[in-house]
């Protein structure tokens, strides 16, 4: 860059006046009160007490806290091992140049990403209901499934995977799809005529190159599956659920911050939250910095 | 032999995910035109003596009638409360971040690597963790259950200066604005006629990221919002359950499917841009 200078000084600070002041009042700002917050137990907005570092003491003790993050922790392992294979493999499996329609595949497998939550959440409801519900006809229809298997009685982890797994695998494959079109087509060839075997073009020259995309959608999915809430919480009617089955780690934040009024308790596990995605946060933002450096 | 019996088993498979994909949706779509009766007896179209086997004339359009005329949670106000909602803080989150990202690209000044950092820090926060302390800036205020609560905070996102900082960094040259402004082009000018042409593409992407968040955003307005009438769709179908009976499965179905539909017209309509942004930031190209 130039060492001298064209342009007003002033004109960069005025481009970023507009992020500058809403970062400083509404990120700035809360940040730093959340952190007193945390020290506090509110009751609403208005009032609120000092309470050292009561809050923290309670959550380790809070059964509840547990039985959320250890419900959000098996959602987010599951989602990784079931859903990273499939994304992969339709990406893997659409990637074929003979193929037909695949941009219409692509699409098809992309558009239940554009669903918010809280409309698949809605929605179900009804799917899982035992009965009248599409899960259960389906699973009747193919394999003689129990047509009234009660879902969200039962089994509400289950239900949330499958719904996880309908939103989020051609959202990931998405990804994926644009990492396999950086793997050099030419190694490949030399490879295939080199005799090596679908497995080791995959292993050898495949994995390399997406490697990096991996890693990001790997990060991205686990840092998503962490702030879970919508979807349970619309699910299970606004609860959470029987036997605080569909209990995460947000709608716990939500629940004692906007249910029972305690902003403060909310807070805490708002920074327990915070220190468990950080280190995930930080590496893909890495990866998705990566760019700036070639 | 062998390579033609693989390819038919992967265009089975793959049409046998498509279908399995879009099955609740054409089984949303059935269920939004059936009566309950109707509902509690097929998966899909009612059968009768029709067209394909289907009794066409028992098909209605009474829920949508009943989501669009109800008094109580009436769809067609929650729509154009979203749409408001949506389309507002998307073109200012466009806007502000377009002009973010352009300072940090192509400005030379003394705060430039502070504020670069900020974006990045900003990024770290996990957005549950602001919840409870700006509900709590919203009160003092006096935001709460305004639109001002709901767009202010999301119309200058980091993430959206960082996009933009990258693809102007990489694919606007300096030559050209030093260019213009030797002619005596102004900054404001240079911005407008100049660089946001190039961008045009993020901006599409970019519109259509935000736009999305905005209307499938449930936990904010959930939060912010009191008064139903000012109620986005995604609030309005939650309380949707407390005006109707559980067992309403075709208004349930409609509403569910009316939420959505605009949503999946803007993405045909912009789905290149919008998968190209998308993949933008992880994907080198």
């Amino acid at each position: 860059m130039a060492q001298y200078r064209l342009h007003n000084p002033l004109a960069p600070y005025l481009f970023l006046s507009p992020f500058l002041l809403i970062i400083g009042v509404f990120v700035a700002y809360p940040l730093l009160q959340s952190v007193n917050l945390a020290f506090h137990q509110t009751f609403g907005p208005g009032f609120q007490r000092f309470v050292y570092l009561d809050n923290f003491f309670n959550l380790l003790q809070d059964p509840l806290f547990w039985k959320a993050l250890r419900n959000t922790l098996t959602y987010a392992v599951a989602t990784l091992f079931i859903q990273m294979p499939l994304a992969l493999g339709l990406a893997l499996l659409l990637n074929q140049p003979w193929l037909r329609g695949r941009t219409f595949l692509r699409l098809i497998f992309f558009s239940p990403a554009l669903v918010g939550p809280v409309f698949v959440g809605f929605l179900s409801t009804i799917v899982f209901a035992g009965r009248v519900g599409l899960l259960n006809r389906v699973l009747n229809g193919l394999f003689g499934f129990n047509p009234d298997y009660a879902w969200l009685q039962n089994h509400v982890m289950g239900a949330l995977i499958i719904a996880g797994l309908w939103m989020y695998v051609g959202f990931n494959m998405i990804f994926f799809l644009a990492a396999l079109q950086n793997v050099n087509s030419d190694l490949l060839d030399a490879a295939r005529i080199d005799g090596a075997k679908a497995w080791q073009r995959f292993n050898h020259v495949i994995l390399p190159a997406i490697r990096p995309v991996f890693g990001f959608v790997v990060l991205l999915s686990l840092i998503g599956s962490f702030q879970l809430f919508e979807l349970p919480f619309v699910l299970l009617n606004q609860t959470a659920g029987p036997d605080y089955q569909g209990l995460t780690i947000v709608m716990y934040l939500y629940l004692n911050g906007f249910e029972i009024g305690d902003l403060g308790y909310a807070s805490a596990i708002g920074w327990v939250l915070a220190v468990i995605l950080i280190v995930p946060t930080a590496l893909q933002r890495f990866y998705f910095g990566r760019k700036e450096e070639d | 032999m062998v390579d033609r019996f693989q390819r038919a088993i992967t265009v089975i498979f793959l049409w046998f995910f498509a279908i399995l994909t879009l099955l609740p949706f054409f089984w949303m779509l059935c269920g939004s035109f059936k009566n309950t009766g109707d509902f509690l007896t097929g998966l899909f179209l009612p059968q009768g003596s029709g067209l394909f086997g289907v009794a066409w004339d028992r098909l209605t359009w009474d829920n949508y009638r009943e989501i669009f005329t109800n008094e109580r949670v009436n769809f067609f106000h929650s729509g154009m409360n979203s749409v408001f909602l949506a389309s507002v803080t998307s073109l200012l989150a466009t806007l502000a971040s377009a002009m973010g990202g352009y300072a940090l690209a192509k400005f030379n000044f003394r705060l430039r690597k502070p504020i670069t950092a900020l974006v990045l820090l900003t990024l770290l926060i996990p957005p549950p963790l602001l919840l409870a302390p700006t509900y709590q800036l919203l009160y003092w205020l006096n935001l709460l259950d305004t639109y001002t609560g709901l767009i202010l905070p999301a119309a200058a996102p980091a993430f959206g200066v960082f996009l933009f900082r990258q693809a102007i960094l990489n694919a606007i040259s300096n030559d050209i604005i030093d260019a213009a402004r030797i002619d005596g082009c102004g900054e404001g000018r240079i911005f407008f006629s100049i660089i946001l042409p190039l961008v045009r593409p993020m901006m599409g992407a970019f519109l259509m990221i935000t736009f999305l968040a905005m209307w499938n955003n449930f936990i904010t307005p959930q939060v912010v919002l009191q008064t139903p009438e000012k109620f986005p769709l995604a609030v309005a179908i939650v309380n949707l359950r407390e005006a109707y009976n559980m067992q309403e499965y075709g208004i349930s179905t409609a509403s569910t499917l009316f939420s959505i539909a605009p949503i999946a017209c803007l993405f045909l309509l912009l789905q290149r841009e919008y998968l190209s942004g998308l993949t933008s930031g992880a994907v080198k190209g």
